[in-house]
């Protein structure tokens, strides 16, 4: 606040504050992410492990684990992905409303990790856009927090105006 | 091994043929007889539970081809009693089912029947428990390759939006296995051999 002029005086303009539409926007989705948990192998205990007190993933918002898609903002999916799962995966993601991100937690979700067999999706990015990949097998409850700071920087970069597709490429940004 | 069941058995159950073990009491059993045996094994041996039920694929061109094998466990003898059956057709494999005799069996058949393709005549509801109803193949065969083969995705309109089908997978990196030495952070399972991807074939 420098000059006088465009300084802000609350007796005046009273409880306003001016900012971008984008910044604020991006500020109210970046600190209420609510995952949906989509846990399906031992990556699982892990996710249950950060939302828990010890590592608490509440201090970034994002301790309201909703079990209903369309209560969710972002899918984390922890565990390894078979073909069978891979059809519910793929209409849970589709059920939740826009907008929307992904998390693949941990190698199975992101490769396949070491099943490379008849039976395993070689990577949930295969069907689904994913935001961020968490290595390790299974990640410590400190890399997928690491993944959801990384994901709340990520909200912040994005046009919160621009009309939200639905359909985000599967191509690797 | 419990020598003294063993002979028991063999004397009451003329049909039986003994059988290489290197654990419990085995049999061969003829398939006509498994259900008659089954029977006496629950009322009249005690063998009150099954256990397991499983199945061998003994190679494309072996006759007969499969073989399911039956793991009982008596709890007043406390050992188990292992029976061998051979599938008469090796195109077309099939078993009488044991589920109504125990119906622990009802699951197990059913994975056997995944796995390997072999029809269970009599059980209530013979159809896929691990694979997706439509998958095409048996997994446990011999002549199926551990990476799988190109097949359509299970849901039609999922693949048709994400153009994903499902691929074989082979073995590149792998295996992938835990380094049982070292810090904990540095023992996470890895591929022993990296030299080839999807990109770059594997070196001859």
């Amino acid at each position: 606040m420098t000059g006088k002029s465009i300084a802000y005086d609350s007796k005046i303009e009273g409880e306003i504050v001016v900012t971008r539409r984008d910044a604020v926007v991006n500020w109210i989705r970046r600190h209420s992410v609510w995952p949906m948990p989509m846990g399906l192998a031992c990556c699982a205990i892990e996710l249950m492990s950060a939302a828990g007190p010890r590592f608490d993933v509440s201090r970034f918002g994002m301790e309201v684990m909703r079990f209903s898609p369309r209560q969710a903002d972002c899918m984390i999916v922890a565990g390894t992905v078979t073909y069978k799962m891979a059809e519910v995966v793929r209409r849970i993601y589709d059920q939740m409303g826009d907008p929307k991100w992904v998390v693949a937690m941990g190698a199975c979700a992101s490769t396949g990790g070491m099943y490379r067999s008849y039976a395993v999706l070689q990577g949930v990015d295969r069907i689904l856009p994913v935001d961020v990949y968490v290595s390790g097998c299974p990640p410590r409850p400190e890399a997928l927090l690491d993944a959801m700071i990384s994901l709340q920087d990520k909200i912040g970069h994005e046009s919160a105006t621009d009309p939200v597709d639905a359909q985000k490429s599967l191509e690797p940004v | 091994m419990d020598e003294e069941w063993a002979n028991l058995l063999e004397d009451r159950y003329d049909f039986l043929a003994p059988r290489n073990s290197r654990d419990c009491v085995a049999f061969d059993c003829p398939t006509d007889y498994l259900l008659e045996l089954c029977k006496s094994l629950r009322d009249k041996e005690g063998c009150d539970l099954l256990m397991d039920v499983t199945a061998v694929d003994w190679g494309e061109n072996a006759t007969p081809r499969f073989s399911t094998l039956y793991h009982f466990f008596s709890l007043a003898r406390k050992t188990y009693l292992r029976i061998a059956c051979d599938c008469q057709d090796d195109l077309q494999p099939s078993m009488p089912s044991v589920s109504k005799l125990y119906p622990a069996a009802d699951w197990h058949e059913r994975e056997v029947f995944d796995m390997f393709g072999i029809h269970f005549i009599g059980h209530p509801n013979l159809k896929r428990i691990l694979m997706w109803d439509d998958y095409p193949h048996f997994p446990l065969r011999k002549d199926f390759p551990l990476a799988g083969i190109e097949t359509e995705f299970p849901a039609a309109d999922v693949a048709e939006d994400t153009g994903v089908s499902v691929q074989a997978a082979p073995m590149m990196g792998g295996p992938f296995v835990a380094p049982a030495e070292g810090h904990v952070s540095k023992s996470e399972p890895r591929g022993k051999d990296q030299s080839w991807t999807e990109e770059c074939d594997k070196p001859r």
